[in-house]
């Protein structure tokens, strides 16, 4: 394990010290919150129905970003050969980075969160199920995100087939999550805690799929 | 960890010029496939009975449903031909993997527009956002296009095809997830059951159906022999090229050690003729680059 813990707090100090997510990635997520609400002609009951889907969608967005961020770091220095030669095992590169990028958006969620609450007068019903829900979409999305921004490395259109590639794949973990959030903020009269099941199968399986095929797709990178 | 590709040192025949990928099984196949698709209509919209609430419309279901099942089976295919390309490193396998991908697409894209002609008349609606079943097949139908998208980017052939059968195996959860939505959220979706479990097809609608299934399967046979054959021929002429450039390049080498044997003592002018550019100065060269 201490490798993996290596990986992640390497990127999270690349990212304190560098602060691209606080300065833009944060303020991109708010500005979406805030464009969403124009939108939406500002109609509180509207948004505040919507606020699972609009909240999962802008997270769908600062992921793209944020996982393009976690290959960038790599790439620009041609970091990803000093972690082969490291000798560390592909799987635990794989944690490392997931669970980097998963720190990340969660932090960017709870204040997204905050956001969501002052803009659109949400309120948590269910605030264990809403952590939960969260807990498990963010594990998805990162490994998921982790395993396919490493795909998109060497190409001259990474930022085009990145989302190309990632959202189909994260299109369940995107409804799984809103229904869930559906429970939790009360917006709809949802089991909640089914979808969340459901959102954890997913993780362990892009987790499962991700520490696998990680060392393959590392070797081309 | 080198995927195989076809022999560079052997020469290679490519097929004659108007000969097409065809074969005199191929051909056997495609009228059968004619044949197959004639009498299908005859049974489709002449034989069988409309259905007593959705009247003609039913008979979309002799399109509609070999069309899924077509669809499942080449994301399927692609998803065992990826992971012998992991396994066996072979380039035979990733232009497997391709072929099932583009006819999946395909049939699955025949399906969704099936599905939305068919929904309008029953459900009065084209498109149910609502509908699980839709969603999945949509998102089903992205993820490949996805995979083939990526796949005309990555210009090395080896890279392409082990990163595109990760891609190709992620892809195909989706395929049980679609089939089986119906089943696991009944609540959330205007498509019924499964007509087949159930047993309510009457006979000859269910040997229709089963009629369907087998001149898909076969249209679908005749494409993935197409395609594949098409794809051979793609690694052929490239590796072609590359021979021819491997022996351009062979034969300048030559040309300049005569040179320098018949001329010894100006070897070292020989860079500067423009005339007489040494083997590493001709200039990088496609074929050879990407090998």
């Amino acid at each position: 394990m201490r490798e993996v813990w290596a990986v992640a707090r390497k990127d999270l100090r690349i990212e304190w010290r560098s602060k691209v997510v606080a300065s833009q990635v944060l303020p991109f997520a708010v500005i979406v919150l805030v464009l969403f609400g124009l939108a939406l002609d500002a109609d509180r009951s509207t948004l505040r129905s919507f606020t699972p889907g609009l909240f999962w969608v802008t997270v769908l967005f600062v992921a793209i970003l944020t996982i393009q961020r976690s290959v960038s770091i790599e790439t620009a220095s041609s970091a990803f050969e000093a972690l082969r030669l490291s000798g560390a095992a592909g799987w635990k590169i794989f944690a490392g980075k997931a669970l980097a990028v998963a720190a990340q958006l969660l932090a960017i969620e709870a204040v997204m969160l905050l956001g969501v609450v002052v803009l659109y007068r949400s309120s948590f019903e269910d605030p264990v199920l809403v952590v939960t829900a969260a807990l498990a979409a963010t594990v998805a999305i990162a490994t998921a995100g982790s395993l396919y921004g490493v795909l998109a490395v060497g190409m001259g259109v990474r930022d085009t087939i990145l989302p190309m590639l990632l959202l189909p794949i994260l299109a369940p973990v995107l409804v799984a999550a809103t229904r869930a959030f559906d429970d939790g903020l009360s917006t709809a009269a949802v089991n909640g805690w089914a979808w969340c099941s459901l959102l954890a199968c997913f993780a362990l399986l892009y987790a499962i799929i991700g520490g696998v095929a990680y060392a393959v797709v590392l070797e081309d990178a | 960890m080198a995927i195989t590709t076809a022999p560079t040192d052997k020469p290679v025949k490519l097929v004659e010029p108007g000969s097409g990928t065809g074969s005199r099984t191929s051909r056997m196949l495609g009228v059968a496939c004619l044949v197959g698709v004639a009498v299908l209509m005859v049974f489709a919209f002449v034989l069988t009975e409309a259905d007593l609430v959705q009247q003609d419309v039913v008979r979309m279901i002799y399109i509609h449903v070999p069309s899924a099942i077509a669809g499942y089976t080449g994301f399927v295919i692609t998803a065992i031909a990826s992971v012998m390309v992991l396994w066996k490193k072979s380039l035979w396998w990733d232009i497997v993997a391709v072929a099932g991908a583009e006819i999946g697409l395909l049939f699955t894209g025949l399906m969704l527009a099936t599905g939305v002609i068919w929904g309008r008349p029953t459900w009065n609606t084209w498109w149910e956002w609502g509908d699980v079943r839709l969603m999945t097949s949509l998102m089903l139908f992205l993820v490949y296009v996805g995979y083939l998208a990526y796949r005309r980017v990555v210009p090395s052939a080896e890279v392409r095809a082990r990163r595109s059968a990760i891609i190709a195996l992620v892809g195909v959860i989706n395929v049980p997830i679609v089939n089986r939505s119906v089943e696991w959220w009944a609540s959330r979706t205007l498509h019924q059951q499964s007509s087949l479990s159930d047993g309510k097809l009457e006979d000859l609608t269910l040997f229709t159906l089963a009629m369907g299934f087998v001149v898909f399967a076969m249209i679908f046979a005749w494409m993935l022999i197409h395609r594949f054959r098409i794809g051979w021929l793609e690694v052929q002429a490239d590796t072609v090229g590359l021979q021819a450039a491997m022996a351009e390049r062979r034969a300048q080498m030559e040309a300049d050690i005569d040179d320098a044997v018949a001329h010894p003592g100006i070897g070292a002018d020989t860079n500067a003729d423009p005339n007489k550019s040494g083997p590493d100065d001709s200039g990088p060269n496609e074929r050879g680059g990407a090998a």
